[in-house]
């Protein structure tokens, strides 16, 4: 055995593990959704797991063989990691099947022990220096933890510079240097130029196949649907962590993107170019037009009320996306146009090569075009600076498909929280609107959560009147949510209803509305918008706010900073009767994001149970015998409970503090690595501290018994 | 040169085709009732299924029982037909199935929902935006006198084509393209049926629809239709919607 352990090798393949794990996050967001990275998690979490039993099983014989295994799992983990990737993206897993199609079960299943496999690699390598190296376990774990706090921070960087399947390719390159790594700290001398060989040819394999590679996105994502219209190709794609942007045009069928359009609109909107990002949520890029009256359509939106009650001259935008608010603020004519845009990659597009296409909008003089986040940019801004705006727009920001079938039901948004709300409010002058845009779905879920959030952010600015300052009307796919910090007066309340009138759009909401005049066009089985407005507004003789939330199906409570899951609609009170429609398709009203949770929480439970705890149970019966090296039953259970508490404590805390740092960082794929890499970094320095302190502990207690 | 000879046919040769003939003609029966049956007795149980489940939605339907015609046009038209290979024996049951290219059958529960509200007549023109599979065209044309359907995936378009050629659609017309401005050749048209997703509802498929005429949106993504728009045009030529959930849920409980 050396006398030094592979610390330069086990720094770097931990740093490449970490990288990969938010590589995956990246990938499975961009050909699945989103909520996988849940998944990724515990893959990975699983796959460390398995190794320990794997390595506590094989201990004798892995430490016999240390200098070939270690480097052996080192190889096969910079292989697996590529080719289970590659495999995964032939697996036809498709989550909204998953209810009634058993196939998508066993599809989410391979795909969880496929990614398990370079986590099980990588995690046994690294167990299996800790086992070899006893007494340097300080050391060790520091430089694991340092390397992983370092790699999770790195990935980020790169994702910056280069696609992700070019930095899966690095990341698989960089694990095959640190095999080689290995091979000279273990001193293999047998072959050693061959095996060197060996290696350098398969990362030039690696290089060769992925060179090429393109990512198999979901046939079911917007993207892939459109690609397959004769006409469109990609014209444009750019990629940063914050996602991979692509640019389609369509030449022989136009896109005439315009969701919310009154069935009276006769105008068809000008040539457009979509705009996706992670291969939906698509938003429109449109050519600038000759005559601005070519962009009426956008006068026949929900959206559009605000214009109708007063003049806007200052407005703020909250996401630019393609531009689509800028033309409609143009329309009519805004003076003052501030926008705040999350993805610098779109401003980028906007200000770049298609500035000449869309008119140079973020260019011109009265728009004023800012990078980050809305909630961050708003806290900038001087106190002095304050109530400015006559309008704070905030438009429909997420696909409707997407946001109707759950799919982000378990992503954070401080956008839509109480706090939010209220710092919004906080930004506009004293007859100044927050228009908030949602879409309408059936049951009506999102505008009544939205509506009950402005009620709450009304009432905590002291506001004792929230009917007053408030306004809701919709057509039958969008609503739009006025908040007005001054009460409304006739004038307004009247040209609401011309407004109305004219495009088709019902009334749900004004102060002074009468029951019969809502749900009078777009019409649903009962005036649910107008019931709801009246019930979170008090104004109900027959339930108070709080009872109508709680009986409610949906979960319709104003998302706060505490709680920031706008999206989260489901109660769980109510599964059992979804389940029990599921013939007329009333698994449709189930989000989707809790059920392939649950089925990644089961899938999880079970294989941690068959490929960990099972094998160690075996084991454990088999040896009981041998009573020189087991522990007894009590000292096990004692060992398993703390390790168990460790862990999970652990795990919850880490968990937590992504979610929370969201708000500070705007997006998970900051949050995650940031938070990952302090928990690593600093855990690490708290190892190396540990083993310090020991060693200068056992010291001392060395001297005072010789003494 | 030597000149060719013709032989003619040897008399008994005639009578031999004609029994080979007879004998394919026996054999295929014989081989394609049974399998016929079997489609027609999971058809009849899907029937079933669905007089059920509309039963139990009854009340927010606001029909009692789907019309007459409309269950059997679905039970005449062979759904395992419009479905790919490797999903055939799953044809006849209660969900949506993948068709390729990212689109996908309709729950047949959908159709004959979508089809009822419709409320079609045997002499009505019907416009189709979206052939898909081509099932939806299926069982319109079994109920009225033409249908004209537009799908904008050239491959889906064709596969649709051979299929009502093959199975012997003939008031099916179609055509692959753009759907937004219908198809103002047959307009006006006495219901149109959108079932391609659009961001909005193109105003040309509006002015070819007939005054008392029905439109009918599907609304959500491939595998889970949300919800059903209904459009109506008046005589006077003004639009009513009705947003149409087709399950038995009530969002509010308690009074209100």
């Amino acid at each position: 055995m050396l006398l030094k352990p592979p610390l330069l090798s086990l720094g770097l393949i931990s740093a490449t593990a970490l990288a990969y794990e938010i590589l995956l996050m990246r990938l499975f967001s961009i050909i699945q959704w989103h909520h996988f990275a849940y998944m990724i998690i515990s893959l990975a979490l699983l796959g460390y797991g398995i190794s320990g039993t794997l390595v506590s099983l094989l201990q004798e014989f892995l430490k016999r063989k240390f200098h070939i295994a270690y480097p052996l799992f080192l190889f096969f983990f910079s292989v697996s990691s590529v080719a289970c990737f590659l495999l995964a993206q032939i697996i036809p897993f498709n989550p909204e099947a998953i209810i009634w199609d058993s196939k998508q079960f066993w599809h989410l299943l391979s795909l969880f022990l496929l990614f398990s496999i370079p986590f099980l690699l990588v995690a046994s390598a690294i167990c299996l220096v800790f086992l070899s190296y006893p007494g340097q376990i300080g050391k060790i774990y520091a430089v694991d933890l340092l390397g992983a706090g370092i790699g999770s921070i790195s990935i980020i960087i790169l994702l910056y510079y280069l696609f992700p399947i070019s930095a899966l390719m690095i990341i698989s390159l960089i694990g095959l240097v640190a095999t080689l790594i290995a091979l000279h700290e273990t001193q293999i001398k047998h072959k050693e130029k061959t095996v060197s060989f060996f290696i350098i040819l398969t990362g030039a394999l690696v290089f060769l196949i992925l060179q090429n590679q393109i990512l198999n996105i979901s046939p079911y994502k917007d993207e892939a649907k459109i690609l397959n219209i004769s006409g469109t190709k990609i014209i444009e794609q750019q990629s940063s962590p914050l996602g991979l942007l692509s640019i389609i045009e369509s030449k022989k069928i136009p896109f005439r993107h315009a969701p919310g359009l009154s069935l009276y609109n006769t105008k068809e909107p000008p040539e457009q170019l979509g705009l996706f990002t992670d291969a939906s949520n698509m938003t429109a890029i449109t050519r600038f037009p000759d005559n601005l009256e070519q962009l009426s359509y956008l006068d026949q939106l929900t959206s559009a009320l605000p214009y109708h009650l007063k003049e806007i001259n200052t407005l703020l935008i909250v996401g630019a996306g393609g531009g689509s608010d800028i033309l409609q603020a143009m329309f009519h004519n805004t003076s003052h146009i501030d926008t705040v845009e999350l993805n610098p990659q779109i401003i980028e597009i906007l200000s770049g090569p298609f500035a000449d296409y869309s008119g140079n909008i973020f260019l011109q003089d009265n728009v004023h075009v800012y990078s980050g986040d809305i909630r961050e940019f708003l806290s900038r801004t001087p106190h002095n600076e304050k109530e400015q705006y006559d309008l704070i727009q905030i438009s429909l920001m997420d696909s409707f498909n997407a946001s109707a079938s759950g799919l982000y039901a378990l992503n954070e948004s401080y956008l839509y929280t109480v706090e939010a709300l209220q710092l919004y409010l906080e930004h506009l002058n004293q007859d100044g609107y927050l228009a908030i845009s949602r879409w309408v779905k059936t049951p009506p879920r999102d505008t009544i959560k939205m509506f009950a959030t402005a009620v709450s952010a009304l009432s905590n600015t002291l506001i004792t009147e929230p009917a007053k300052h408030l306004m809701l009307i919709r057509g039958w796919q969008t609503s739009t949510i006025l908040v007005k910090k001054s009460p409304f007066n006739s004038s307004e309340v009247h040209q609401l209803k011309q407004f109305c009138q004219t495009r088709g759009f019902d009334v749900a909401w004004y102060p002074g509305i009468k029951s019969d005049e809502a749900n009078q066009l777009n019409r649903f089985r009962e005036a649910y918008f107008y019931q709801a407005a009246s019930a979170l507004l008090n104004q109900s003789k027959k339930q108070t706010p709080y009872q109508f939330i709680n009986n409610y199906k949906y979960y319709i409570s104003p998302a706060s900073d505490d709680k920031p899951f706008f999206h989260h609609f489901f109660k769980w009170s109510v599964l059992s009767e979804l389940i029990s429609l599921h013939k007329q398709g009333g698994l449709a009203l189930v989000e989707m994001g809790h059920i392939v949770l649950l089925a990644t929480l089961i899938l999880a439970v079970i294989s941690s149970i068959i490929l960990i705890l099972l094998p160690l149970l075996i084991f454990h019966l088999r040896s009981k015998s041998n009573t020189r090296f087991s522990l007894s039953t009590i000292g096990h259970l004692k060992l398993f409970s703390y390790f168990f508490s460790i862990g999970l404590a652990f795990l919850f805390i880490e968990i937590a503090m992504m979610q929370k740092f969201i708000l500070f960082l705007h997006h998970p794929i900051y949050a995650i690595p940031v938070v990952l890499s302090a928990f690593m970094i600093f855990a690490g320095l708290g190892s190396a501290l540990t083993s310090h302190i020991l060693s200068q502990w056992s010291r001392r207690q060395l001297l005072i018994s010789r003494t | 040169m030597k000149p060719t000879t013709y032989y003619p046919l040897p008399s008994f040769k005639a009578p031999f085709f004609l029994f080979l003939a007879f004998s394919l003609c026996i054999t295929h029966q014989a081989f394609a009732s049974p399998m016929e049956d079997y489609y027609m007795q999971k058809r009849q149980h899907m029937i079933r299924l669905i007089e059920q489940d509309v039963h139990e939605t009854s009340q927010y339907l606001d029909t009692e029982a789907l019309d007459e015609k409309v269950l059997k046009a679905i039970s005449t038209v062979p759904r395992h037909k419009f479905v790919r290979p490797d999903t055939i024996e799953d044809a006849y049951k209660n969900h949506p199935l993948p068709i390729g290219y990212g689109q996908t059958i309709s729950q047949p529960y959908i159709v004959a929902i979508m089809t009822d509200l419709l409320k079609l007549s045997t002499d009505d023109k019907v416009l189709e935006v979206g052939t898909g599979s081509g099932y939806q065209a299926a069982v319109l044309s079994e109920l009225v006198k033409q249908v004209y359907s537009i799908e904008i995936i050239t491959p889906l378009g064709e596969q649709a084509k051979s299929r009502f050629k093959t199975i012997g659609y003939k008031n099916i017309t179609t055509k692959i393209g753009d759907g937004y401005y219908g198809w103002l050749e047959h307009a006006p048209y006495d219901a149109i049926i959108v079932t391609a997703a659009a961001s909005h509802i193109p105003h040309a498929l509006i002015e070819q629809l007939k005054a008392g005429g029905r439109m009918m949106i599907p609304v959500g993504s491939n595998f889970m239709t949300q919800q059903l728009l209904l459009i109506t045009k008046t005589i006077d030529g003004e639009l009513q919607t009705q947003q149409i959930l087709p399950v038995r849920f009530v969002p509010l409980t308690g009074e209100h």
